[in-house]
């Protein structure tokens, strides 16, 4: 024992060991009061963790060429000991970073997690969120299946749409005048290396900036106006052992559920890993009905319920493109006197619901074929959708807010 | 030696080393991006292919790979032919005038031969490959389908000269790329040069 704490007091002199552990873990104070919602940050990592892991594994026996990739695939289901399990982990994994993504991303639009003084702290997490889509997307094209090749070659196709470069923009993207084995190779080397590279710093960013304004509550308010004679607030705990414990519960549900899907359902009835995709890539054929995965479709409902202007496809581009980056905006749309929900009046309410009804609803919409009356819905929720971001200026204005509490309740 | 520092100086310094630097960081990216547009064996795959159209039957479709893309060519009947000119109040683009086609083709019919409609398999809403319906009026496409595509990716409908319906995302009428006939039935794609072939 007495080596040991020799040798940290060794490596503390040359690096900032101890002090980093409590600035960023023993001695990190967070509101006491985190409810359920606050499980997806933590699990987000680990989700991330998952996929890293597996993800490595999986390049062992993965080949990145035309020819070869939907082979090596199989024969990772079939013939690699635990290949189909490594498979299945990381494909699951796909959607449910997804899931808890989008609940972290909730969270933070009911309790006002983007407000002052965490808009960068916000903006950094969209940023995650962005790159992972950009992630999600180019590590389906890999199995080199239907639903890979034909998902590729329309998403691609919304950057030709943009004016005057587009044409040139979806080559250099595909690196060829089709969706080839030259997109597949560049694809795999985005999927495995750049964007994971990119996304762990940006993560070390999003705590950093966490860690220097502090984490939000359910009721909104600072703890920093309240401190003890030490200078910590009066209403938080040490993250660990307090939340170590806490997301380690989060972590053990979380678990359970991402084994059943694994063991029972891996394809999530065609939703985590689509039925085309079982079929080899075939420039030639386009399948009768193909739609992104579940994570993607919000978006897609939006870009096909625009129609064509002027001849060209841009606006329904540009509408989708505005849909992702309006998030961007939000802290400084909201001009809401108070950041939770517990405390707003009903016009956010009610606004925040029609938002999830029409995220929901646009993201079935997505799945389904584009018939008129899918494709009517499907504007009144676009429509809706962006009415929650542009209308938010005026109506988090005028809402009847309750009385915010000095200091955080439990609920 | 005095402590007055030229600040004036240092800045002109500054701005011109960013500068230098700057130019010299972008000259060494131009290879990495330059790297990522077609290689020389993608321009190679774009040479013309050679098709026989003298065995597809009357109404069928056959497809051809060019550039790695799907050529559709169709051999239409009389039936279908007469019926193209009955709906161009329900097109967008009825006269081709937009130039989705060689020269050579900007006519009722978007083709070299009206029996023979040679046309780039590709929707030009977001590259899906449409599915061939021919058949008039079945129960899922309405009544007044006369027959032609129909892209299940985003419902995009074109008739029988590939020409595409008002109402639907794809924007202009599918491609026609340029080809020539090298004999009666022997058909050449992605090359339309006059001259010995």
């Amino acid at each position: 024992m007495d080596k040991l704490k020799k040798l940290i007091g060794w490596i503390d002199d040359r690096f900032p060991l101890i002090s980093t552990y409590k600035a960023h873990v023993s001695e990190y104070y967070a509101p006491k009061n985190f409810n359920f919602w606050y499980f997806f940050g933590s699990l987000a990592l680990m989700v991330l963790v998952i996929q890293i892991v597996s993800g490595i594994f999986l390049t062992m026996n993965y080949k990145p060429d035309a020819l070869f990739a939907f082979a090596s695939v199989e024969y990772i289901m079939r013939d690699v000991n635990w290949g189909w399990l490594l498979r299945y982990i990381h494909s699951t994994g796909a959607s449910m970073f997804f899931v808890v993504l989008y609940l972290h991303m909730f969270r933070g639009l009911m309790y006002g997690s983007y407000r002052k003084p965490r808009e960068l702290l916000w903006i950094i997490g969209m940023i995650i969120y962005l790159a992972l889509m950009g992630e999600a997307f180019m590590g389906y094209l890999l199995p080199w299946g239907q639903m890979s090749f034909w998902g590729a070659q329309v998403i691609v196709n919304l950057f030709s749409s943009v004016p005057f470069i587009g044409h040139d923009l979806a080559i250099l993207i595909r690196g060829d005048f089709v969706v080839s084995d030259t997109t597949l190779n560049r694809f795999f080397a985005l999927h495995v290396i750049a964007i994971p590279l990119i996304v762990v710093l940006i993560i070390v960013a999003h705590l950093v900036a966490l860690h220097e304004v502090g984490s939000n509550n359910p009721d909104g308010v600072e703890i920093k106006k309240h401190l003890d004679a030490n200078g910590k607030p009066l209403d938080g705990i040490p993250f660990h052992p307090y939340y170590t414990v806490k997301d380690g519960v989060g972590v053990l549900g979380f678990l359970i559920i991402f084994c059943a899907i694994i063991f029972y359902a891996p394809s999530m009835g065609g939703y985590f890993l689509e039925d085309n995709n079982f079929v080899p890539a075939n420039p030639m054929k386009t399948p009768e009905h193909i739609a992104p995965v579940w994570y993607f479709t919000p978006y897609y409902a939006i870009l096909r319920a625009v129609p064509p202007i002027f001849g060209s496809q841009f606006p329904g581009v540009a509408a989708m493109g505005v849909a992702t980056v309006i998030f961007f905006f939000l802290p400084w749309l909201d001009r809401g006197k108070v950041k939770s929900i517990r405390y707003r009046g009903p016009i956010y309410k009610i606004f925040l619901t029609l938002f999830v009804v029409s995220f929901v609803g646009l993201g079935w919409l997505g799945l389904m074929p584009a018939t008129p009356t899918y494709t009517l819905i499907s504007r009144i929720l676009a429509v809706v959708y962006f009415a929650f971001f542009l209308l938010m200026p005026w109506y988090t204005k005028i809402d009847k807010c309750k009385h915010e509490p000095d200091r955080v309740t439990f609920k | 030696m005095t402590d007055t520092m030229d600040h004036s100086k240092r800045r002109l310094l500054i701005a011109a080393t960013t500068a230098a630097g700057g130019v010299a960081a972008a000259g060494a990216g131009a290879p990495f991006v330059l790297s990522l547009m077609p290689s020389e064996r993608a321009k190679a795959a774009g040479a013309p292919v050679e098709v026989d159209v003298g065995a597809i039957q009357p109404g069928m479709m056959i497809s051809a790979e060019w550039q790695g893309k799907p050529v559709w060519i169709v051999r239409r009947t009389q039936a279908m032919l007469d019926l193209l000119a009955k709906h161009d109040d329900k097109l967008v683009d009825p006269k081709s005038s937009v130039a989705q086609q060689p020269e050579y083709c900007n006519n009722a019919y978007r083709s070299i031969k009206p029996e023979y409609l040679v046309v780039l398999g590709v929707c030009t809403h977001l590259g899906c490959s449409p599915t061939f319906r021919p058949e008039v009026a079945p129960a899922d496409l309405g009544a007044d389908w006369p027959g032609g595509w129909f892209c299940p990716c985003h419902g995009s409908r074109f008739d029988l000269a590939a020409r595409v319906y008002k109402g639907v995302p794809a924007p202009s009428n599918l491609i026609v790329p340029p080809h020539k006939y090298l004999s009666d039935t022997k058909l050449l794609i992605g090359d339309d040069s006059k001259g010995a072939a």
